[in-house]
């Protein structure tokens, strides 16, 4: 069976500046793969590079097996949902418009949409009779984050991208999102790419953590092995581990 | 007041009001789109900027005065004042534009890429929306300046309430320049009262 996704010998310059060097990588279907590093590891760039946001400057990216380059990258993305920090959400959008972005432009019918909306907004515990007609400022960090997460799944998509979707919530709620992460994925069994820096959060969510470390990959991965793994990223990053429990 | 002067003055202004509405008309046809192009190149940005600054730079009774010899935009009339109060309008309006775009929060625009926006969803769905107010905001300032500047049409045959400014100036008639100049402010206090406004019932971004 071809991969989902699938990173063969891919490099990217940004900027002059080498920030994926030959990441080869294969992401099978119904697994979380996790893209653990430092900033600047290139982690985000290979995100990126998924739904062509980026496209690279050598080797190549398939999606489904066919090269990014030669995807209509309207059609692409339209099949990969895409959370990132913050959300991203349209402050002149109500949570429902949000959610029905993508059905809509892809000519879904109202009614359907609508639908499709609520449904996924009880889905992800924001019952719409409450939430549906505020707009995104009138919602907490962690309510954002979720209106973030059902707007990525609305149209279905085969493939999710998750960047660093957490990192700005308070640590209760990135806990609570953290579960409801893995409750979602029991119930969906989706593909998803989940870019990190807390080496906590890869080992709780991951089936695999692909670890980078300047551009390169370091380790792949399932959790448990990666708390064995050898080298010096790694116990840069397990270390973490031990001060972050608080472990005397 | 005579009634001849009351007439006068609801023609004159009527004049005037034509000349600001077509003025900013066109401004707006050209500054807005340009404005969006602008946010596409960024390298020619520089120069056309620095075009529409230049010409808030020159005083205004000389950019009429400059106009009268050139050809086709030129002359003495209606369409000269025209066109150099456009000249002045472009910049709020070009300007505002700009930042407005440019100013959308940068995890917006790329998550409506992300989510497979064609450009053109893109600019009208998010940019343009969100941009909205600070556009408004151009027109305003533009459309408050204008009808200022509009009063030196009258120095090159354009109409308009400077008639009587001038008037007034060259006879020294206290009279003549009041009539000219309160309907003048009034219709500026009107214009920026109305665009504010509008610009305060734009949904937030």
């Amino acid at each position: 069976m071809t991969p989902l996704v699938s990173f063969r010998n891919v490099s990217c310059r940004l900027g002059g500046k080498d920030v994926l060097r030959g990441l080869s990588l294969d992401v099978e279907a119904g697994e979380t793969l996790v893209l653990l590093g430092r900033s600047g590891s290139g982690k985000t760039t290979a995100l990126k590079m998924v739904n062509a946001l980026l496209l690279p400057s050598a080797g190549e990216v398939r999606v489904e097996g066919t090269s990014t380059v030669a995807w209509d990258a309207i059609r692409l993305r339209r099949r990969i949902g895409y959370v990132i920090q913050e959300a991203g959400l349209f402050p002149h959008f109500t949570v429902e418009q949000n959610v029905g972005l993508v059905p809509r432009l892809e000519g879904w019918p109202a009614e359907k949409i609508r639908a499709r909306a609520h449904a996924l907004l009880e889905q992800v515990g924001l019952p719409p009779a409450q939430f549906a007609a505020r707009y995104p400022r009138e919602l907490s960090g962690g309510q954002r984050q979720r209106v973030g997460v059902a707007r990525a799944l609305a149209a279905d998509p085969p493939i999710l991208l998750f960047d660093e979707p957490f990192g700005a919530l308070d640590p209760v709620t990135r806990v609570e999102l953290q579960r409801q992460f893995l409750a979602l994925r029991r119930e969906i069994g989706k593909t998803a790419i989940f870019v990190t820096h807390d080496v906590r959060e890869a080992l709780l969510v991951a089936t695999r953590i692909a670890l980078l470390h300047d551009g390169r990959l370091a380790v792949l991965a399932t959790p448990a092995e990666f708390l064995r793994a050898q080298g010096e990223e790694v116990h840069a990053f397990l270390a973490c581990l031990d001060t972050k429990v608080g472990v005397s | 007041m005579t009634p001849e002067l009351a007439r006068e003055m609801v023609e004159l202004t009527i004049e005037h009001l034509v000349l600001v509405v077509t003025a900013m008309a066109i401004a707006i046809a050209v500054a807005l789109p340009a404005g969006i192009l602008l946010t596409r190149h960024a390298p020619w940005r520089r120069w056309v900027i620095g075009f529409a600054n230049v010409m808030q730079t020159v005083p205004s009774l000389a950019l009429f005065g400059f106009l009268i010899p050139i050809p086709l935009l030129g002359g003495i009339g209606k369409h000269t004042a025209i066109v150099a109060l456009v000249l002045y309008a472009l910049l709020p309006v070009l300007q505002n534009t700009l930042t407005g775009i440019l100013g959308v929060d940068r995890a917006v625009r790329e998550s409506a890429i992300a989510m497979g926006m064609t450009g053109r969803q893109l600019l009208w769905e998010v940019e343009l929306p969100l941009a909205a107010r600070t556009i408004l905001a151009g027109v305003r300032v533009a459309t408050v300046t204008t009808i200022g500047t509009a009063t030196i049409a009258a120095a090159i045959g354009g109409g308009g309430l400077g008639v009587f400014i001038f008037r007034g100036l060259a006879s020294v008639d206290t009279t003549q320049i009041l009539a000219g100049a309160v309907p003048a402010a009034l219709i500026a206090l009107l214009a920026d009262g109305g665009l504010g406004w509008a610009e305060k019932k734009l949904s937030p971004g």
